[in-house]
């Protein structure tokens, strides 16, 4: 059953629809991570003897990461180039890509966080490590919510169908790239 | 929007319709307009549940220890549960479904003219998301320690702390409940800012939207902007509670304060979320019947946009007694008291509207007039709130209870009322009966100012709230505050009972009521043009409404009628 209104298909503001509805998810999202963000940091600053904590977070790995979600990123923006160029099946090519990239980036998560779980040190450890699974946590189920979603593009995708929807997962990709740019200075670098 | 687009989605529509079985279609639809029912049926249940609680707790309160008819006797962890899910109930699962989902979903695109919202599977799914945590917030109040009993607000770490709460399940319940609702508006709101962004009818420019529809979408901004950070703390304090983490346990390098923090820069906002629709539903019924032209339509709502803005810088007026540094409370005592210039601002300007136009006494006008009156007391007794020296005397105390009272009851009782009666003709296609529905007026409004202005005069003299049993404290126990708390109680016996009517009224309304024509009021809205009830797609796809004017041209010189509809070509 075709759901498609009349609605869906107006743009009195001159933007498709869905770019739109991207753009104020993500402005809800902001105000999540940024609630999360501002909290750690308050505690972070009221709490110096926490920097002996984060000492024990694995930069290396935390910087492998933030390179592969980059890359990953490069890869939605080519897709993008291609879907707009009408190429679906390039543009679903690279959709994978980036959905391998995120699940590069949640493998690397999950070794650290074995490692450091065996190291004692688990979200019961103190109030560093209670923000630092939390925020990367709910930093990681986007990961995997904006994978699910770019499965479900990439398909259509190929068969050429809704070549708009690789921009606005692309988008979504981008912020919570973004996220991360913010998180790996504030829970690796600052010790 | 090309021509064939148009026949695709009309096709698709009837096909649809035809297929529909009662289920489909009432419990599995993505029509706008069912949606917006089912919200406000799901809320006015909720109303029922949190009125019963009301009546239960004031019946301990005026009458300790007696049993309740209905319920029994009140044990302490009950009534704490009843106060908490009372407010709760109240906020979330009332005004929020109703005043925003309800007449959200019902009001914008039709008043766009638009055949739906912009997503509307994501619609249903907002609704369905909502109905999940209804259930389970009426499921935590039998699960084993019964319901959560740390107020509303949940501060820890008595909501943290099983130890101290004495309900494991209930508290996680609570907050998973409320976390979940949130999720569901958060999808709602994006869908009603594009919808009313994007899908409006060609011609519609942002000053010919309707002021309810402004109000929503502004609501709806407040609300996105401002919930972010409870989210995040409603996952801490789940956490909290279930994953053994610290979070707001000084202990262990958290902060309780944390908490009020992120519940009140939401909590605060919160407010004009639920208000600002109910100004709306007061806009659009004063203008019908009073037959004039919203007076200053562009100042409303720069006012609307400023008291949005100011309202992320107030929130702190929650905690003044919660050891805030007394040169911060200096700053949101200035901004709190700010806050009420858009606000007195607002309600000029509907003042001025009404002045020389011809009113009409319906009902609907009735419940407008007074939200108008009855808001005004709310908020002119929160002046004394929001100076952090007269705060710390009234903080906690039912001063608070009957301010609070007196700005929300008139947003969700009474706006909703006022709407209800309202757009009744439009939703069913049939009149409300006037005489009952003066009758329910009167019964609601007089008892509530009985309930509540009684809780003033308590408050002032230092009766705390959240008190089990006034018995055990003597200063609070003599026997004028015992009457007046009698007082409060019967009236709200009262006011409760004059709601059979209201209820009658509407079910045998809905199906016997005297058949009401599409334009019943003679108002120039976009809904009114269309049939009532409006058919599935609102308007006959190759016939949808273009807008050549405002929303408030009554009584315009040089006309025969003196309404002109938005639709009408000059």
């Amino acid at each position: 059953m075709s759901t498609k209104t009349i609605a869906t298909q107006r743009a009195s503001m001159g933007m498709p629809t869905g770019r739109l509805a991207v753009w104020w998810l993500l402005m809800s999202e902001i105000v999540i991570f940024g609630g999360v963000l501002v909290s750690y940091i308050m505690h972070r600053l009221a709490h110096p003897e926490w920097a002996e904590q984060a000492a024990y977070t694995n930069t290396w790995l935390g910087a492998t990461n933030t390179l592969v979600l980059l890359t990953s990123s490069l890869c939605a923006v080519l897709a993008h180039a291609a879907a707009e160029k009408g190429n679906g099946p390039k543009a679903s090519r690279l959709l994978w890509l980036t959905i391998l990239g995120g699940l590069t980036f949640l493998i690397i998560k999950s070794f650290e966080w074995t490692h450091e779980i065996q190291e004692g040190f688990t979200i019961q450890a103190g109030g560093f490590w209670s923000y630092y699974y939390t925020a990367a946590g709910v930093h990681a189920f986007h990961v995997i919510a904006g994978m699910c979603v770019m499965v479900w593009v990439a398909m259509s995708a190929a068969k050429n169908q809704d070549l708009h929807r690789v921009e606005n997962v692309g988008i979504y990709w981008h912020f919570v790239d973004l996220v991360w740019i913010f998180l790996f200075p504030l829970l690796y670098i600052a010790k | 929007m090309t021509h064939h687009a148009h026949a695709e989605s009309h096709g698709a529509g009837h096909a649809a319709h035809a297929e529909q079985n009662w289920f489909l279609k009432y419990f599995w639809s993505t029509d706008h307009k069912i949606i917006a029912m089912q919200y406000m049926f799901t809320g006015m249940l909720m109303a029922m549940i949190g009125g019963f609680m009301a009546y239960v707790f004031r019946m301990q309160i005026a009458y300790p220890g007696m049993n309740v008819p209905f319920f029994g006797h009140v044990s302490p962890d009950a009534y704490n549960s009843l106060i908490t899910n009372h407010g709760s109930i109240m906020i979330f699962w009332v005004a929020m479904p109703v005043l925003i989902a309800g007449f959200g979903n019902y009001l914008i695109p039709l008043m766009c003219g638009c055949d739906d919202m912009v997503f509307p599977r994501l619609n249903r799914l907002s609704y369905q998301i909502f109905l999940l945590s209804a259930i389970i917030l009426i499921w935590s109040l039998f699960v084993p320690g019964g319901g959560f009993g740390g107020a509303w607000t949940a501060y820890p770490p008595l909501s943290s702390t099983a130890k101290y709460n004495l309900t494991p399940m209930g508290s996680s319940m609570w907050v998973l409940a409320v976390a979940l609702e949130f999720a569901a508006f958060l999808m709602g709101g994006i869908n009603f800012i594009v919808t009313a962004m994007n899908a409006r009818a060609p011609g519609m420019k942002a000053y010919d939207v309707p002021m309810v529809v402004w109000m929503i979408v502004v609501a709806s901004l407040l609300f996105m902007a401002s919930v972010g950070p409870l989210i995040a703390g409603a996952v801490m304090l789940l956490m909290d509670q279930n994953l053994g983490t610290g979070f707001y346990n000084p202990d262990r390098g958290g902060d309780p304060i944390l908490w009020q923090h992120l519940f009140w820069f939401f909590g605060h906002p919160e407010v004009y979320v639920v208000l600002l629709p109910a100004m709306g539903i007061v806009a659009e019924i004063m203008t019908v019947f009073a037959r004039k032209k919203m007076f200053a339509y562009k100042t409303v709502i720069y006012t609307v946009i400023a008291t949005g803005v100011l309202s992320f810088f107030v929130w702190a007026h929650h905690q003044f007694v919660a050891g805030i540094d007394p040169r911060m409370a200096n700053v949101f005592t200035v901004t709190t008291v700010l806050i009420s210039i858009p606000i007195a601002e607002m309600c000029f300007l509907y003042i001025a509207t009404l002045y020389g136009g011809s009113i009409k006494f319906t009902t609907p006008m009735l419940w407008a007039l007074a939200f108008m009156a009855e808001f005004l007391v709310g908020g002119v007794t929160g002046i004394y709130l929001g100076a952090s020296g007269a705060d710390i005397f009234f903080h906690d105390t039912y001063f608070v209870v009957a301010h609070f009272h007196y700005t929300f009851y008139p947003i969700a009782i009474i706006g909703t009322i006022a709407g209800l009666t309202f757009w009744f003709p439009k939703m069913f296609g049939r009149y409300m009966n006037e005489t009952w529905g003066k009758i329910h007026f009167w019964g609601t409004i007089i008892p509530f100012n009985f309930i509540f202005i009684p809780m003033f005069w308590l408050g002032m003299s230092g009766e705390h709230r959240r008190i089990y049993d006034y018995t055990n404290f003597p200063d609070l126990a003599v026997p004028w505050m015992q009457q007046l708390r009698i007082v409060s109680t019967v009236s709200l016996v009262i006011m409760l009972l004059f709601q059979f009517p209201f209820l009658w009224n509407f079910i045998y309304s809905m199906f016997k009521g005297k058949k009401a024509p599409a334009n019943p009021w003679n108002a120039n809205t976009l809904e009114w043009t269309t049939p009532s009830p409006p058919p599935h797609g609102n308007w006959p796809a190759d016939d949808m409404p273009t807008v050549y004017r405002g929303p408030y041209e009554y009584a315009s010189p040089g006309r025969d009628t003196d309404y002109w509809p938005q639709n009408e070509r000059a």
